[in-house]
């Protein structure tokens, strides 16, 4: 709060004079900061970004690593792995992790990199779908954003998709729990504030599948959105409920531009 | 001036449905009370003071006032006071009993902006989890003693 009122009073009087070492600070975090956007990263303690800047301590390289076998591996009634239809996934996946949720014409609603994969499992390979959350779904999951690694996020938010983005949108703000907070109470109002031990960051998903220190493993934007709707004391939904792969939706508009993360590291 | 009486008449009526019901435990039924110039609430919600001793327990721990998430306090044994909202260390000889009252009670009454949780509120909520729902986050008790706790800070 009183952070926000220094900020406002900056911007009334001080522009100026500051434009200077502001863009200073903006360009300190690189790539993680486009314009006000800034990235979960720009938020972490200094070990934290070290383990994920570096791919031999980085701990989520191991479901990147095991995914690839997963890429590899022959399933179900068809006689296909992923690789038979889409071969080097450092090609044909390129884009796959800037663009998720995207409509879905058959189903008439937006589809997430989730839903995608189990949708070619079911469908193109005749195989079961994975559990949600469950390791082999967080793995594939892990390994095919990872290919986009460093590309800005760039998701549709026009035409068929503009009702789900406007109903993310609502989610996002609407107060909810016996706290009754909105996620943007924290990410948008609170962001850069100290809440007890945490610093609240803006909230960004461009780094999904994340590994937690706390969670000691990799878990998913939708594990994340539990997490966040139940600390307000607030009834979680489903994973891959509507509602959260339209917020996912929102979110990933937020972070528009700022680089693909999988798998970043948080606390 | 209003008078406030927040258990809804739904409560109400579960309430009076469920008493036949020797096991069934009844909605909370929240003490009325009424908020003076929109600004404060006079009356202790137990009719008695409050153990300021018990108030400042309630204050720290995270699942009762957690005030400390979003207050500095002068509570130098636990580490990481919240910087979101105002220090209250002086909060006994700033605000009257009645306004930190009112503050921990529903905030929203005075500020429909504000971050802060109402404490002693069960409607209104969207989605509020099942262990949760018709519940207050503190009893009339707990505000009343946390209020006493306020009172007796008086900065340095
Ligand atoms: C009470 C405050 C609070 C609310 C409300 C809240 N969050 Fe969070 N959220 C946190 C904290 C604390 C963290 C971990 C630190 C950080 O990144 O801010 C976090 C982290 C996140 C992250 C991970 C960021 C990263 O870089 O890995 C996302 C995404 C997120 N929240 C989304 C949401 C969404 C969506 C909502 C609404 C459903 C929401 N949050 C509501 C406190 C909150
Ligand atoms: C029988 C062929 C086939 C198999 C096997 C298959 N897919 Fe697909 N996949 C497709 C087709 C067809 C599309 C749609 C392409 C399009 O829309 O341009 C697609 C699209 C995708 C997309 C979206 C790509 C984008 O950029 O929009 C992803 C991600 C994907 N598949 C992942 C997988 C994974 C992971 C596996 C293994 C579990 C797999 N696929 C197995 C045929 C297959
Ligand atoms: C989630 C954050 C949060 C929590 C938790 C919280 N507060 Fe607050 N509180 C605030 C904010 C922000 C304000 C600033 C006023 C406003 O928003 O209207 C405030 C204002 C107050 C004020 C008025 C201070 C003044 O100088 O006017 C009092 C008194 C107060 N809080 C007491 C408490 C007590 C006691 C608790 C614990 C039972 C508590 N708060 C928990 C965020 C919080």
């Amino acid at each position: 709060m009183r952070r926000g009122i220094l900020a406002a009073a900056l911007g009334l009087g001080l522009s100026a004079v500051l434009a200077g070492p502001a863009m200073t600070e903006q360009s300190q975090w690189g790539p993680y900061q486009v314009g006000d956007v800034r990235s979960g990263y720009t938020y972490a303690a200094g070990e934290t970004r070290d383990m994920q800047d570096d791919d031999f301590v980085n701990p989520a390289m191991l479901w990147v690593d095991s995914g690839a076998e997963l890429w590899e591996t022959v399933d179900g009634a068809a006689g296909k792995s992923c690789a038979s239809c889409h071969g080097d996934a450092a090609e044909s996946m390129a884009e796959a992790g800037t663009k998720f949720p995207v409509y879905f014409e058959p189903s008439g609603k937006m589809m997430n990199l989730e839903q995608r994969i189990n949708f070619c499992r079911t469908e193109n390979m005749k195989a079961d779908a994975f559990k949600w959350e469950g390791q082999e779904l967080l793995r594939l999951t892990t390994f095919v954003r990872n290919q986009s690694r460093g590309k800005p996020m760039n998701v549709k938010i026009d035409g068929p998709a503009a009702p789900f983005y406007a109903k993310g949108k609502e989610f996002y703000e609407t107060r909810r729990g016996q706290l009754d907070m909105a996620c943007s109470s924290c990410h948008v109002d609170n962001a850069g504030n100290m809440l007890r031990a945490n610093l609240l960051s803006q909230g960004m998903s461009n780094g999904f599948p994340t590994y937690r220190l706390k969670w000691q493993g990799v878990g998913s934007l939708h594990r994340r959105f539990r997490g966040c709707n139940k600390q307000v004391r607030a009834q979680p939904y489903d994973y891959g409920s509507e509602e959260y792969v339209n917020l996912e939706l929102y979110l990933a508009d937020r972070a528009r531009s700022l680089p693909v993360e999988a798998p970043a590291v948080r606390n | 001036m209003a008078w406030r009486l927040h258990s809804s008449l739904r409560v109400v009526l579960s309430a009076a449905i469920f008493a036949a019901l020797p096991l069934a435990v009844a909605a909370e039924e929240l003490v009325a009370y009424k908020i003076t110039n929109k600004t404060s609430i006079e009356n202790s919600l137990t009719g008695k003071p409050g153990d300021p001793v018990n108030g400042r327990k309630v204050a720290i721990n995270r699942k009762q006032g957690n005030c400390l998430a979003c207050h500095a306090l002068p509570v130098p044994e636990q580490p990481f006071h919240g910087e979101v909202g105002p220090d209250l260390s002086a909060a006994g000889s700033t605000l009257s009993e009645g306004a930190i009252r009112l503050r921990i009670v529903n905030p929203k009454a005075v500020n429909p902006d504000t971050f802060m949780p109402a404490f002693y509120r069960n409607d209104g909520f969207t989605r509020v989890a099942k262990k949760f729902q018709g519940k207050t986050i503190l009893s009339a008790e707990q505000v009343e003693d946390v209020v006493a706790y306020l009172m007796t800070l008086k900065g340095n």
